[in-house]
């Protein structure tokens, strides 16, 4: 199970590295919000910790990850929402 | 569980449509669908955990609940000059999300699958530590809270050095017997956690864009490692692409530097190179006035943005100015270089918030060849970045450095408040040069000054 998950994750490194070399430098700012925003996908496992309710002191952890992870997604997707909504072209500027 | 395969399958479309997200972000036309998709992945994927059997939701929507005004509050009332600190928050509370994730699981120590799992779990408390506090100490440096400058202490890297191979032999113990050695999992946590700290504190204002680009790619491998320890494949393919994109963004960086990852983490740029060779030719300034004259006959004119633009919020007053110059009938571009600012596109974000269409906006190699071409070259609040030494002296320490030559223009017009060297400590001869001009002033007072003698003039 392990080595076949590294595998996966030796696989989606090089997609990663193929579709992000392909963004250009204009848009480094939102490319790192939105991924960042991506990253907050941590709140799978956090949902799982909070919810399972094993012990009082992991529903504790679990939810402080999952209200964590939640600003870390929402803000991060929101934040990329405004700043790629400003990005326009000469023709209808204003 | 007998929905488990309808969870996985969703977890799958989460994941191909994260991928399709950044592919779309790689397009000024069909990036914000991009990431419409990619948040529509995101609800996918956590709509879907939901449905786990045996869940309670109650604490899941008191967090949720909670972050979500957070989240919602901070990406709408944040400043564009203020997206750097954001985007180290945000980054800083993934990776802390990541290390709950982890100790949770670790806490309960289900016996039948520890197995491999504690070296996941070691790597994602550690991962998600530093991240953690090392965003946290971005964030304090860009938003001006701490000094931005590098903070150095005697014997910092032996110090650095010795807190790491605790932190790795303690790990090694604590792998042994992972179930019974709870307390040195908590003590390799705090010792990560210092070390966050004590590795970011030396690097300097202007080195930022790596940093968080390392940050930003750390947050995707601590969500990764939190996915080997749940077993998760979403969040190993997503951990992963956001890894690979942010160790991209940090080579990227380290190129328009020309400099080594090593140097940035460890160099401590800035602060040990205190013997200034010192270029005492005379500077020429200019006055507001002369500064009008010489645009208003301009036919080409090239602005650089840089910190200082940001740090005065002077993008919208660049942006009617340069206006004013197009009506007047000249060819106006923005060249922004690569580590412009404190973050990776952090001009463009803000040119972009002033109305200044991308068409607009373009890198070093687009103009330094036509540079000898361009009347006006306008440099705001950069300095490192347009430094002729990268160009011409061996000896100087940004040697090597692609910069833009605004030297080569037929006038070089710098808006600075003084003359003092830029955040490297290396000082400037493009202030020297014959055919550069200084401006002296904060950058939106003279630019707004500038742009009020156009309007008399009209």
């Amino acid at each position: 199970m392990m080595v076949m998950l590294l595998f996966i994750f030796v696989l989606a490194m090089f997609l990663g590295f193929e579709l992000i070399s392909k963004v250009p430098s204009q848009l480094h700012t939102p490319l790192m919000s939105g991924s960042n925003a991506i990253s907050g996908i941590t709140i799978v496992g956090a949902i799982i910790a909070a919810g399972r309710g094993d012990t009082a002191f992991t529903v504790i952890l679990g939810t402080l990850a999952v209200c964590l992870a939640t600003i870390n997604v929402i803000g991060g997707y929101v934040v990329t929402d405004r700043m790629l909504g400003m990005f326009r072209h000469g023709g209808r500027r204003k | 569980m007998n929905n488990a395969a309808h969870i996985e399958i969703a977890y799958i479309t989460a994941a191909v449509l994260f991928c399709f997200g950044i592919k779309m972000l790689s397009s000024p036309k069909t990036a914000r669908k991009g990431n419409l998709v990619s948040a529509f992945g995101m609800l996918l994927a956590v709509g879907a955990t939901l449905l786990y059997k045996g869940l309670d939701l109650r604490w899941i929507g008191v967090g949720m609940a909670l972050g979500g005004i957070g989240g919602v509050l901070a990406a709408r009332l944040v400043q564009m000059t203020a997206m750097p600190q954001m985007v180290a928050v945000f980054n800083g509370f993934g990776g802390a999300a990541s290390l709950l994730v982890a100790w949770s699981e670790y806490h309960i120590r289900h016996p039948e699958r520890m197995g491999l799992m504690p070296i996941a779990v070691a790597a994602t408390v550690i991962i998600g530590a530093v991240t953690f506090t090392g965003s946290m100490i971005a964030y304090a440096k860009l938003a001006e809270r701490i000094p931005s400058r590098p903070i150095l202490f005697p014997h910092q890297h032996p110090i650095n050095a010795a807190l790491g191979i605790t932190a790795v032999g303690c790990t090694a113990v604590f792998l042994m017997s992972p179930a019974s050695h709870y307390a040195l999992f908590l003590f390799v946590m705090l010792t990560a956690l210092v070390l966050g700290v004590l590795l970011v504190i030396p690097i300097g204002g202007a080195d930022m864009p790596v940093v968080i680009c390392l940050l930003n790619s750390y947050s995707g491998l601590a969500a990764a490692a939190a996915g080997f320890v749940i077993l998760n494949n979403v969040l190993i393919v997503s951990g992963a692409l956001v890894g690979a994109s942010g160790i991209i963004l940090t080579r990227i960086m380290c190129k328009a530097m020309n400099r080594s990852l090593a140097n940035v983490l460890f160099g401590g740029f800035g602060a040990l190179r205190q013997g200034k060779k010192g270029y005492h030719g005379e500077a020429r300034s200019l006055s507001v006035e002369d500064a009008y004259y010489l645009l208003e006959a301009a036919r080409s004119v090239v602005f650089v943005p840089g910190y200082g633009m940001a740090a005065a919020q002077a993008q919208h007053v660049v942006r009617e100015l340069g206006e004013l110059l197009e009506s007047n009938g000249a060819e106006v571009k923005y060249c922004i270089h690569p580590v412009a600012g404190r973050m990776p596109g952090h001009m463009n974000v803000l040119l972009a918030e002033a109305n200044v269409p991308y068409e607009k906006l373009v890198e070093p190699p687009d103009v330094n060849p036509i540079m000898d071409t361009v009347d006006v070259a306008v440099v705001i609040g950069a300095n490192d970045v347009v430094n002729p030494a990268a160009r011409d002296e061996p000896s100087s320490p940004l040697y090597g450095m692609p910069i833009i030559e605004v030297d080569r223009a037929r006038t070089c017009v710098v808006i600075k408040r003084s003359l003092n060297p830029g955040f490297a400590g290396v000082d400037n001869p493009l202030f020297f040069k014959p055919n550069t001009r200084m401006l002296f002033g904060d950058a939106k007072q003279v630019v707004s000054s500038l742009v009020a003698e156009f309007k008399e003039a009209t």
